[in-house]
């Protein structure tokens, strides 16, 4: 099976990423041709100690989008689930929806017009 | 409700082998509705497969051009299509689609339990096990492991938008990914956070003065004043009083009136302080006696 390599956080539970990005962002994945997971918000499961969350963080070359790397790096470790040092974690609470695609989906970005700058980190940065 | 392992409520978009894709807009707004609704959602591409789910009730969404129990047998990787629940929404709304999913949790007792999740992470990066946390925390959210590791363990405990404990810890370890600001919400830490830390010299002076002790200096004035006439209403408004005060003095601190309301009586707190800097005391204890002989 081709697992989902891209995880997507709605962050349903709080207002920290911008409405415009959260939304800009679902829109790229949904108009994709690209299999992906999305979850309602990763601090509940987290909190939940969700068992999902052990399935995703063992996938290589997983891309996050989400908030901060170190936030999201240690919501996994609290749930025992500790991330692949090759996880790459997209920042919505700073990125735009536009520069969040690109760095998820690059070519296949749908909305994308020009690549960004912005290489998306990893845990070993 | 967070204490125990739990998997999500988990949706699967599916638009494998034997169904038709979704159209873009319609998959997007179904996407944010399950989300919003707190689902997980898995979409699933013609090259793959609904994946394990850890065996709980699943419900798969498609546009399927098969039969649906010849679909179970042949595209889920040979999982009980009892279990995984597949409902056509071939002419399904997105709203429609929902309410087939909702049908099924609500049937199956799955209810979402609405809770802000607001809870303190740790950065074991930077954390030096110093046990101020534990210490400082009326709301037994933190604890020790058996190997002596402070950790997080009552989650719900926690004051919704209160992020006190980050700013007592000496390592800005303490995270607070809702926040609004770094380095509490996970954001770099800066040499100028790092100057306001090596700053705390202890909780008292951080607090411009000791909260406890001021509570319970409030407390004994109150008794004193109140002793031949007091009733439940004057108490009630000197502590909103003392509330407020404290409220005022601590605007820099960021902790909501909410958190201060629900401070235990002052006999409470300087129990469950002495309680938590036993626990901490024993725990460095512990670390000190195991840790091996430095050279």
């Amino acid at each position: 099976m081709a697992s989902p390599r891209i995880l997507y956080c709605r962050c349903a539970y709080a207002k920290v990423v911008p409405q415009a990005v959260k939304d800009g962002v679902l829109e790229g994945l949904s108009e994709s041709e690209t299999a992906f997971d999305a979850v309602a918000d990763l601090c509940q499961m987290s909190a939940a100690k969700d068992p999902a969350l052990q399935r995703l963080s063992k996938q290589s070359g997983l891309k996050i989008a989400a908030c901060y790397p170190r936030a999201v790096k240690w919501l996994f470790a609290a749930a025992n689930a500790p991330l692949q040092d090759d996880t790459q974690i997209v920042n919505m609470r700073t990125l735009s929806a536009e520069q969040s695609c690109q760095q998820l989906l690059g070519g296949a970005c749908p909305s994308a017009e020009a690549p960004t700058d912005d290489a998306p980190q990893t845990l070993e940065d | 409700m967070p204490a125990a392992a739990k998997t999500a409520r988990r949706v699967v978009l599916y638009e494998g082998a034997g169904s038709q894709p979704l159209e873009a807009a319609q998959r997007r707004q179904l996407l944010a509705l399950l989300l919003d609704r707190g689902y997980t959602v898995s979409r699933v591409r013609p090259d793959g497969e609904v994946s394990e789910h850890g065996g709980d009730d699943l419900v798969v969404l498609g546009r399927f051009d098969t039969p649906v129990s010849e679909l179970a047998n042949s595209s889920f990787n040979g999982q009980d299509a009892g279990a995984l629940n597949l409902r056509d929404i071939s002419s399904a709304t997105p709203e429609e689609a929902v309410a087939m999913v909702e049908e099924v949790t609500q049937s199956s007792g799955e209810q979402p339990e609405y809770w802000k999740p607001w809870f303190p992470v740790i950065d074991y990066d930077r954390c030096t096990n110093c046990m101020q946390c534990l210490s400082f925390c009326l709301f037994d959210v933190y604890g020790v492991t058996q190997d002596g590791q402070i950790t997080v363990r009552n989650e719900t405990n926690c004051k919704t938008d209160c992020p006190a404990c980050s700013r007592v810890c000496p390592e800005v370890a303490i995270l607070f990914p809702k926040y609004k600001a770094g380095p509490i919400n996970g954001d770099e830490i800066s040499e100028d956070d790092l100057r306001r830390e090596a700053m705390k010299v202890d909780i008292s002076s951080l607090l411009g003065g000791d909260i406890y002790s001021m509570l319970r200096d409030r407390n004994a004035k109150a008794k004193s004043r109140f002793s031949k006439e007091r009733d439940d209403e004057r108490a009630l408004k000197e502590r909103q009083r003392c509330l407020k005060k404290l409220s005022q003095q601590m605007e820099g601190l960021d902790i909501p009136a909410e958190a201060l309301a629900n401070l235990p009586s002052a006999d409470e707190i300087q129990f469950k302080a002495a309680q938590a800097k036993k626990l901490a005391d024993s725990a460095l204890a512990k670390n000190r006696a195991d840790a091996p002989p430095s050279e």
